[in-house]
Formats: structure tokens, sequence, C-alpha cells
């Protein structure tokens, strides 16, 4: 079952959203089932109005092991948020 | 003209509410949760497709309301086609039956879309997305189940061969004064769509259309299979022994 029907991923764009949000997944045969699965899934309530499918074997993902060394140095570099910058009145919203 | 427009909203009604009740039956029983979803996202389409017509009936003439039309009726008052209430059968009887229908149902109701009754061109211009997508979805697994295993195609086609002496009464006449009246189309004006349909599915399906033959028919007229009576026996009981029951 598991290799006739292999894993997408399935992101969704919502009505008032920008970008497609990952959702979930769903096992499916090929692109064309695998995205009514993920209509008759997802969608059941209004949640969308386009549907992305995406091979989940096609997903490089970070490793979890990584972690510390991908991200912990940016933890210390708070000048990176733009939090120090005094913005004068006339500017207004930026 | 109430009387007759009531009856064709009944057996319009009849037939998705019947289908409709036919796909509720897979729930928790269908080969993956995500059929299982789509299976019961069909059904729905189709039993509020039967409410629309059911209240519209009520409305128009029966005098009953729509919850008395589905459950307080006999076999014999159900005017659905027989096609419909025939048992789910395998996976590949179930998508087959609604291919075949489906590909009669979506014509018909763009077909209804255009009804000089303003209520009943409103219903079909909602119900007609649904079953454009019914067709859709049936003939994508009706595809791969024929183009797929040995045993899936073995299945696929004995599916088609069973069901097919049933197709020949979605094409019987509807009411003549209705059909002059452009309140709804024509059943057999839409054949050659049906075949067009159907012949380009069972090809990419490498499915063999079973050779035209002998018809059932009776269905529009209650004279059932024995299996309708089952099916509303279930389907009824609980409104025929809790009379107006509430929750």
């Amino acid at each position: 079952m598991e290799a006739r029907t292999p894993l997408w991923e399935v992101f969704i764009r919502s009505r008032n959203g920008l970008s497609h949000r990952h959702v979930g997944s769903v096992h499916a045969a090929d692109t064309t089932l695998a995205l009514q699965a993920a209509r008759d899934v997802y969608t059941r309530r209004g949640e969308g109005l386009s549907i992305w499918v995406v091979p989940s074997a096609a997903i490089t993902a970070s490793d979890p092991a990584d972690k510390a060394m991908l991200f912990e140095p940016a933890a210390t570099k708070i000048y990176r948020h733009p939090t120090f910058y005094e913005v004068p009145d006339a500017v207004g919203h930026m | 003209m109430s009387d007759r427009f009531s009856a064709m909203l009944l057996r319009r009604a009849d037939d998705a509410l019947v289908l409709g009740h036919r796909l509720s039956e897979w729930t928790g029983h269908a080969p993956s949760l995500e059929e299982e979803l789509a299976l019961a996202n069909l059904a729905l389409d189709l039993i509020g497709q039967a409410r629309a017509l059911y209240a519209l009936a009520a409305a128009r003439g029966t005098g009953d309301d729509e919850d008395a039309l589905a459950f307080l009726r006999s076999d014999r008052e159900y005017t659905n086609l027989l096609l419909l209430e025939l048992p789910n059968g395998d996976f590949a009887v179930t998508i087959a039956r609604l291919f075949l229908y489906a590909a009669f149902a979506d014509p018909f109701w763009r077909g209804l879309c255009a009804s000089r009754d303003r209520d009943l061109a409103a219903i079909a211009a909602k119900a007609e997305k649904e079953s454009a997508y019914h067709l859709r979805h049936s003939a994508e697994w009706l595809i791969r189940l024929g183009d797929g295993t040995a045993e899936s195609h073995r299945r696929a086609q004995a599916a088609l061969d069973h069901l097919w002496p049933y197709t020949g009464e979605m094409f019987e006449p509807e009411d003549d004064i209705l059909v002059a009246a452009d309140i709804c189309p024509e059943p057999a004006g839409l054949r050659d769509a049906w075949n067009t349909m159907v012949d380009s599915v069972l090809e990419q399906a490498t499915l063999t259309r079973p050779a035209e033959g002998w018809m059932q028919s009776g269905g529009r007229a209650g004279r059932h299979t024995e299996h309708l009576g089952h099916m509303l026996a279930v389907m009824q009981s609980v409104a025929r022994s809790f009379p107006g029951a509430k929750w």
C-alpha cells in the first residue's frame, strides 16, 4: 500500500492569506489523486483557494542534530532586529 | 402543472438521496482515510441536493415537508433510478456507478441551470459545481482501477458489466409538458454527451464498453429492486420509530 500510494505534503493558500501554508499530508498514487485527496481532506470548510501537493520525498530537511550549529549563533546577534533605531516622528509609519 | 413539477423534483431528489445514502454507507469502511472523506463529501453533496429539491417540492404543492418526503414514503413511492439503489458492492462497483451516473447528472444539472423556474435554476447552479467534481473524481479513479493491476482491471470490468443494464433508465423521457415549457431538459438529448464522456474514460481505463442489450426499467414508476426496501428500512428507522423527534 505504502509503495503504491506515497506521501504528499499539502500546502493551501487561504482566502485571506498571501502565501501557501503547509497544512498536512495525504497518501495518493499520483499527482492528480493527491490533489483530489488534499481537496477532500483539507478544504472541507472553505479553507482554500489554491492547493499545492509536493512529494514528501522531494523535501530536503535540516537535521535536528544540527540545531545548535545552525540556529544558536543567531540568538546573540540582537542588533539584527531593527529595534535600536529611533525613527523621527516626521517619518510616521514605516 | 404543480403536480407534474413536484413529481419531477421528487424523481431528481430521490436519485440524489438514494445515491447519497449508499455513499454514506462507506463511512468507516473506505479503503483509505483520504477516500473515506472523499466519499463522505460526495454523500453530503448529494444529500444537500436532495434536501433543496424536497424543500422546493414541498413549497410548491406536495404539502409534506422535506423530512416527510425523505423518511415517510415507502419504496413504491420512491421514483429513483434502479442504478442508484443497488448495493455498493466493492470499491470498483461504487466508483463505476458514481461515474456512470455523474456523466449523466452533470450535463442534466447544467441543463437545469437554464430552467425557466428560477428556484430550480438556482439549485442547479449550486449542484452543477458539485456534480462536476463527482464526475472528475470517479473518472480519475475508474481510469486507475481499469489501467491498474490485473485484479483492479478485472473488478472494474465486472462492475461495468454488472451496472450496464441499469444505465438505460437515465435516458427515459422526462415529463413532456415540463420539457416543452423549458423547465427541465429532455434526458434523451444528453445521450450523445454521455456516450462521448463514457467512451473517452473507458478508453483511458483500458476497459471494454459492454454490448448494448436489454435495459432494466421501473424505478421511475416505483417498481424497485429488492434492495431499496432494505435500504429505506435502515434509513427511515429512526424517523419512523420516533415521529417528530428533535435534537
